[in-house]
Formats: C-alpha cells, structure tokens, sequence
C-alpha cells in the first residue's frame, strides 16, 4: 500500500492562507488503512481547523468528505459539488490522490495536507515498513523474496557492503532505530532455501532507466483498452 | 579594477570587465584516455579565443571528465570554462569537484543540469540530479563568497569562481526564458552563454525582454554561434536537436551551395555574418563559438569577424 502522514497543522494552515471555504477532502483506500487520510482522519482535521479560526478570530467554513478513492476520476465525480464549492480544497490522499484531485477540478486550488512517503506495509498495528521502490525492474526473485532497492540503505545489487553488523545497517532510522540489513536477511534466507550459489553471481548494473531516470512512466495495456 | 576586487581573477572575468567583446569557445574530451586530443584542440585555439569549455560528458556520453581536459588545456594556453553539469553528480562531488579544480588553477564554471542520460550512450544510468543547475550557482556561490559549504559547514580557503550559466532563449514557454536567466543571476551567475543561435529576429526579441529587465547590466552575456558545416548537420538540428531553433532559410542557403568545401565556407560566412550582427546587439558581451568537431574553423572565423588580436592580459 500506499503510506502517508499527515502534515504538522501550521504548515497546513499556511497553505489555506487566507481562504474563507475549505474542504478536507480524505480518501478511503491506503491512506486511511494507514489512519492518516481517510474520512476519519478528514474530520479530525476540518474539527482542528475550526477550532484554530475560532482562536484566532477568523471566520471560515470548514466542511469534510472523502472519496472512495481519489485516484479515480470515478469516484471525485461523486465528490464534486463539494469540490465546486470550496476555495480551496486540503486533500488527504497520497500524491496521486492529490494530482488527480487537482487535475480533475483544475485551476481549483488544491493542497496537500500529507506527505506521502512510501509504498509499505504494516508490520504490526501502526508501524509501517518500506517494501517496494516502484523501479520497474523486480530482482526480488535473485534475493529470496527481499528488495535491495529499497530496503538496502545504498540500493546494492552485490551486498552486503562493510557497514552491516550483527544483521543489522550501519544506517538507522531518523528515530535512530536499527535497521535490518536487507543483504543479511537475503543471505540468511537463500541459506533457507537452499540457492546459496545466488549470493555469489555477480550481478551487472541496474537498469535505472525503467525507474523515474528514465522520465515520468506510462503503462499501457493494449489487450485491456475497450474496442 | 584592482585584483583584490575580481571575484576569480579569471582571463574571461577581467577581459569582460573591460568591456572587450570577448570570445569564448568550446572543446568536447575524448572518448578515450587520449589526453593529446586536448591538447592539441587547445593549441588549435590558442590566441584566437579568451577562454574555452571543456564539456561534462556532452550528450551524455561518456568522455575525459571536465576537470582533467580543463586542467590540460590551461597547461596549453587556453583557460578553461569548466562544465559542471548535476546529471551525473550529487551536491557531495560537486563541491569535492570544484575544490579540486580550484587546486588546480581552474577559476571559470559553468553550471548546467546537463542533458537527459536516455540521449546519451548509458540511458540505463541513474540520473542524480541532486541539485538543479539554480541550486548548483547558488551553492558554488555560496562557497566562494561565505566560505560555505551547502550544509552550511565553513571551509577555510573559499575557491575563487567566475560562475556561469547557460540559458535557452529558443526553448518554451518564451515568456519565462528571461525570467528564468533572472533566477540565475539571483542564485549568483556572472556570465552566461545562450544555446546556438540561428535564429536572430527571436534572439533580439530575448535580448529586448533582457534589457527590459535591466539583467544585461547584472550579468555578462555571450551569444551562443555554432557555424554549420554541412547542409545536413543544418538539416539535423532543425528536425532532431531538441531546443535548437533552425530555420528553413538557413539551411536552404548552405544547401544551395555544392556539399563539402563549398558549403563550409557558406558556412563559415554565415558564423561571421551572425557575429558581427550579435555584436551591435546592445547587452551582448561577446560570443561563444561552439564548433563542434570543427574547432579547426574558429581561428579563421574570429579573424574574419575582426575579432583579432585577443587582448593579453595582465
């Protein structure tokens, strides 16, 4: 999925600025799985905002919605009276969400009130761990099940380099936890699984030109356009 | 001027402090560890130009890094403009780059964001792209006049830059090619060099809007010329060369000349013709002659265009 956090409440307030009709717009797909842009989370934050205004003395109408998902024009269409109505919309969905929000209704003034950070999955309740970079190019096969691109600190392809250490990364986490090394974990499961030899090929260059070096991507599924 | 007072010191820095019309020209590295291609393009140059860019892996193909060609040709008598361009280095080697070449007498920079790696021969290469060429000025600048690195760190002997940039005045959208030069200058270029200019009527139309701006006062401006050899090379920048603006005129007149010497000559003609144009152009500081593997032409073309002798300097 999709994971995002929700933007401390001053920045957001700086991107509505002055504007006297604001909608919260959530999404109810990965962000609200990840409890930070759902309807939920869309309440909570429209609740935070009248709360401010009425501190600070400012009149503004705050109202809240979400769609079922925001990366589908389907689903804005059954948002769009709201949208329509506001003079700025504060969307909670990931980027794509935001973008397609934003292009739908353009010039409607659309901000983002996340930042979305990662394609992960929930390890346990509220903790999320990255999981894929999205590099067009899936290698997971040669390293038992565990990306190098993402999950080691320096996207090796012949790791482990000299800064693992009891299995875990000479890097840590912004909160300075221990990160897995992700190359003792691969060793450690190719072992499992008996294709050790798969430690030992020497693995040539990635091809980067398939991940966002090669420019914006587009997918085309010829066989699936309707006739 | 005193000397204390230059920001590099630099032969390309002093001459346009002078207001000279200067030259600049312009030499690609080998494609192998021939490090007399250098110097032997250098020495072809010598005399006829006041400074010369050594390119940053041109088109994205890998050459002679920038550094060690420019390093080369100043050991042969030309100073060097070094190409930085963010393609293929995060702001860690930029700065590492640049001090390096500071310790080797290198003062001239020019920052690029460089062309897109799917153009050149490793279009699987990672792109860095760290930094854009406006973050890139701005960070060189910030080394040599607050003796700071990007992270705010301070250095204690700063490297004396004469910082370029390149601006496209034939790109879109028109109406913000000025305005972005403007963002150059605020990030703290001193000069810059425009792409190859063919088509004149639109470069004055640029220059109008730079001087509407008052930036020719903020910064040195060097026209861009590239003399075509070939009707075909013509031909090719106008239909493929993405930012190149040819127009059919042009390559008609090379075309009707007879292939080979005939069409160099035209071709040759039409450079000076453009040069001495470009130099009534109030705001044009000089020229950059990008002769493209033909850097054998420029001695003849600055001679033609009444350009010799290049001022010495102190």
């Amino acid at each position: 999925m999709i994971t995002a956090e929700r933007k401390p409440l001053d920045e957001i307030l700086e991107l509505v600025g002055d504007k006297k009709k604001v909608l919260v717009a959530g999404c109810d797909t990965c962000v609200a799985i990840c409890l930070s842009g759902g309807e939920k989370e869309a309440e909570i934050l429209a609740s935070e905002l009248r709360i401010m205004a009425e501190q600070d003395g400012r009149a503004v109408e705050v109202e809240h919605t979400a769609a079922i998902r925001q990366c589908e024009w389907e689903y804005l269409d059954m948002i769009a009276e709201k949208i329509e109505a506001a003079d700025v919309v504060l969307s909670m969905a990931c980027g794509i969400g935001i973008q397609s929000l934003a292009e739908k209704f353009a010039p409607k003034l659309v901000m983002p009130a996340v930042n979305t950070n990662m394609l992960g999955m929930p390890q346990e309740h509220a903790v999320w761990l990255e999981r894929c970079g999205a590099c067009g190019e899936c290698v997971i096969g040669e390293t038992a099940g565990i990306c190098p691109v993402v999950r080691c600190s320096k996207s090796l392809m012949n790791g482990p380099c000299g800064g693992s250490h009891d299995g875990k990364c000479e890097v840590t986490t912004p909160e300075k936890e221990d990160i897995d090394c992700a190359w003792a974990l691969i060793w450690e499961r190719l072992k499992a699984q008996g294709r050790e030899e798969l430690m030992f090929v020497n693995r040539p260059p990635k091809n980067w030109s398939k991940s966002s070096s090669g420019g914006p991507r587009k997918m085309v599924r010829e066989e699936a356009k309707p006739v | 001027m005193t000397a204390t007072e230059y920001k590099a010191g630099s032969n390309l820095e002093k001459i346009l402090s002078t207001g000279t019309f200067v030259v600049t020209g312009e030499c690609g590295p080998p494609k192998s560890a021939d490090g007399s291609v250098i110097e032997e393009k250098a020495k072809l140059l010598k005399g006829y130009v006041d400074a010369v860019n050594i390119t940053d892996n041109q088109t994205g193909v890998v050459r002679v890094c920038s550094m060690a060609s420019g390093y080369t040709a100043q050991q042969n008598g030309v100073e060097a403009i070094m190409q930085m361009t963010c393609r293929d280095r995060n702001r860690l080697a930029m700065q590492a780059d640049i001090l390096g070449a500071a310790t080797l007498g290198i003062k001239n920079i020019l920052c690029l964001t460089g062309d897109h790696m799917s153009f050149g021969n490793h279009p699987e290469a990672k792109g860095v792209h760290d930094l854009d060429a406006i973050n890139l000025i701005k960070m060189y600048k910030d080394m040599r006049d607050e003796k700071k690195f990007q992270c705010g760190d301070e250095m204690s002997v700063a490297p004396q830059l004469y910082i370029g940039c390149a601006e496209n005045p034939f790109a879109d959208p028109f109406e913000l090619r000025a305005l972005r030069l403007k963002k150059k200058i605020e990030a703290g270029a001193d000069f810059m060099q425009t792409q190859c200019i063919f088509n004149l009527p639109k470069f004055k139309q640029w220059m109008e809007e730079v001087r509407a701006l008052g930036l020719h006062q903020e910064i040195k401006i060097l026209a861009g010329i590239t003399p075509i050899k070939a009707a075909g090379m013509a031909n090719y920048m106008r239909k493929f060369v993405p930012g190149m603006d040819v127009p059919q005129e042009i390559v008609d007149r090379i075309a009707a000349q007879e292939k080979g010497a005939a069409q160099q000559a035209e071709g040759k003609k039409l450079a000076v013709e453009m040069i001495k144009e470009l130099a009534e152009v109030e705001g044009v500081a000089g020229v950059h002659i990008m002769a493209v593997e033909w850097e054998v032409a420029v001695p003849e073309i600055v001679e033609a265009a009444g350009l010799m002798p290049r001022p010495a300097v102190a």
